[in-house]
């Protein structure tokens, strides 16, 4: 029992397909436990987008049980959505920052957004943006902003709530190897403090230098890859059966 | 209260640019509809108290002036007598030529025409008369009277009145209507182009409820905006229409100019119409939010 709620995210023979095209996702089934941190990687159109976006509850499944924090999102009332993706925290690829608002507002959009108090919100987004060294920017909308700066306002956004899972997709693609490190750090501190990550990355070095655990996806199906995927020697990643090759 | 921190560029919409002025625009012909109706209400009401408990007698004039004063001396003397009867008063001369002025003019030849004699009756209103038995008594003491009780005319006048009324509040349905529907379209239109903030918005966590909330404050604040502008144009113009249906010193018009209730049902309007915006922007998103996942 005390197993099962220390599951973060699972999925069940997931399949995802848009509209009436074939299916972008299939079988997918693996579970994450509370406090791991895990890369996620695939080449180009493999489906770790789709994977994303199935996390972050940007569309249900069409078939197959994903479970995030014990609750059933495939059957979930959809009114009681929001909430579970409060829990979330996103870092997207193009990261939809919202244009016409400062970064301060971009950064503390998550806290209205739940209803925090404004002088919660105030204190926390100025501590938060002066740790990704943006305290001078904060006033500055995001199309004044460079790439990398851009990228940091997009992760300050989504680690502000402190959520249990956070989702980045290629979090370090715009900025230099000193910030990309400086921002991996920051989310290995949030892991620590007991925050599920998962990170989609091209990026080999990357995966190699944390050393954390990968999960691989190839054309629409999970496979296990790498030295560092071993459910035995790692914690946090449980294997699960995906059903398939019947 | 108006200016609230909104996480949509609502403002910059182009679509909502002139939406005030359609609003305006709408609300001006609405004032002038309910202050149509309203007129017409107190003015059929007041028609009503003046004639429902009142009779006219007319007696038609003889070839000798000392003995139509007798008749008239007696029918005024049987009528005070009649149980139900509060007063009968014989109208003066001058007044029977006041109300022919609109179709004789002011003349003094007027006087000389063989003009009827005229009994104005107050009734009690709280016993009935036997009208029938009235007019036969009447009829024996001046043959030829006939009496007068208003109910055939006020029937076709209250009738006439109840149909523009009618009118009035079927053009005040289509203005309100067409309102509506402007603002469904405007909503939809915000709706389409904010399309990916406000799905950046549901994925961290907001609820329809407040994504709808600033759609709706925003057309609240718009549908002030226009209400404001709309009853201040129709202020003027019906100041206008009473100033000249005064001119026309006119006995058939009745007083046309808004009361203090009337004034304060038309400063109501830009409120009722910021509230009916932002009921409709309100619904019209959160109906259309359900189709999110």
């Amino acid at each position: 029992m005390a197993e099962k709620q220390d599951i973060v995210v699972r999925f069940e023979n997931v399949g995802l397909r848009y509209g009436v095209g074939p299916e972008v996702l299939r079988d997918i089934s693996f579970q994450l436990r509370a406090g791991s941190f895990h890369f996620l990687t695939g080449a180009s159109g493999a489906g770790k987008s789709s994977l994303l976006r199935l996390l972050y509850l940007a569309h249900r499944p069409s078939r197959g049980l994903i479970t995030l924090f014990g609750q059933d999102i495939a059957t979930a009332e959809r009114t009681k959505l929001p909430l579970v993706r409060r829990e979330i925290g996103v870092v997207f690829q193009d990261f939809r920052l919202l244009d016409h608002l400062s970064a301060f507002d971009n950064v503390a959009l998550p806290l209205r957004v739940a209803g925090t108090a404004e002088t919660d919100v105030r204190k926390h987004t100025d501590e938060l943006l002066s740790w990704v060294g943006l305290k001078s920017h904060m006033d500055s909308k995001p199309p004044t902003l460079s790439g990398g700066q851009q990228q940091r306002v997009a992760i300050a956004r989504a680690i502000i709530t402190q959520p249990k899972l956070l989702l980045a997709d290629e979090p370090t693609g715009n900025v230099d190897d000193s910030m990309a490190f400086r921002l991996l750090h920051l989310f290995e501190e949030l892991n620590k403090l007991g925050t599920t990550v998962v990170i989609a990355t091209h990026s080999r070095a990357l995966i190699d230098r944390l050393g954390h655990p990968v999960l691989t996806l190839k054309d629409g199906h999970m496979e296990a890859s790498g030295p560092v995927f071993d459910p035995l020697a790692r914690p946090g990643v449980k294997p699960h059966s995906p059903g398939r090759g019947h | 209260m108006l200016s609230r921190r909104s996480d949509l560029p609502l403002s910059k919409d182009p679509a909502t640019r002139f939406l005030p002025w359609l609003i305006a625009f709408m609300v001006y012909l609405a004032a002038l509809a309910v202050s149509g109706v309203m007129v017409l209400e107190r003015v059929s009401s007041d028609w009503e108290a003046g004639v429902s408990h009142t009779l006219t007698v007319q007696i038609p004039p003889g070839e000798n002036e000392a003995k139509d004063q007798q008749t008239l001396a007696n029918a005024l003397n049987l009528l005070n007598r009649t149980h139900g009867v509060a007063e009968a008063r014989a109208v003066p001369l001058s007044e029977v030529m006041t109300l022919l002025e609109p179709w004789l003019g002011k003349s003094e030849t007027v006087g000389n025409l063989p003009l009827p004699l005229l009994i104005d009756v107050e009734l009690t209103g709280s016993a009935a008369i036997d009208l029938p038995q009235l007019t036969r008594d009447l009829e024996k003491i001046a043959p030829g009277a006939s009496l007068d009780d208003h109910s055939l005319w006020l029937q076709r006048l209250i009738q006439l009145v109840q149909s523009i009324q009618m009118l009035a509040a079927s053009v005040l349905g289509l203005i309100s209507f067409a309102t509506v529907g402007t603002l469904i379209f405007t909503t939809r239109a915000g709706l389409a182009l904010h399309h990916s903030i406000i799905e950046t918005l549901h994925l961290i966590g907001a609820q329809d409820s407040y994504v709808a909330g600033q759609f709706g404050h925003h057309a609240m604040v718009l549908g002030l905006k226009g209400g404001i502008i709309g009853v201040g144009f129709a202020v003027p113009t019906l100041f206008v229409i009473g100033y000249l249906a005064s001119r026309l010193e006119s006995t058939l018009l009745p007083d046309l100019s808004l009361g203090p209730i009337e004034w304060i049902a038309l400063a109501l309007l830009p409120v009722l119409t910021a509230l009916i915006s932002r009921v409709t922007a309100r619904a019209t998103v959160q109906r259309r939010l359900r189709k999110m996942i």
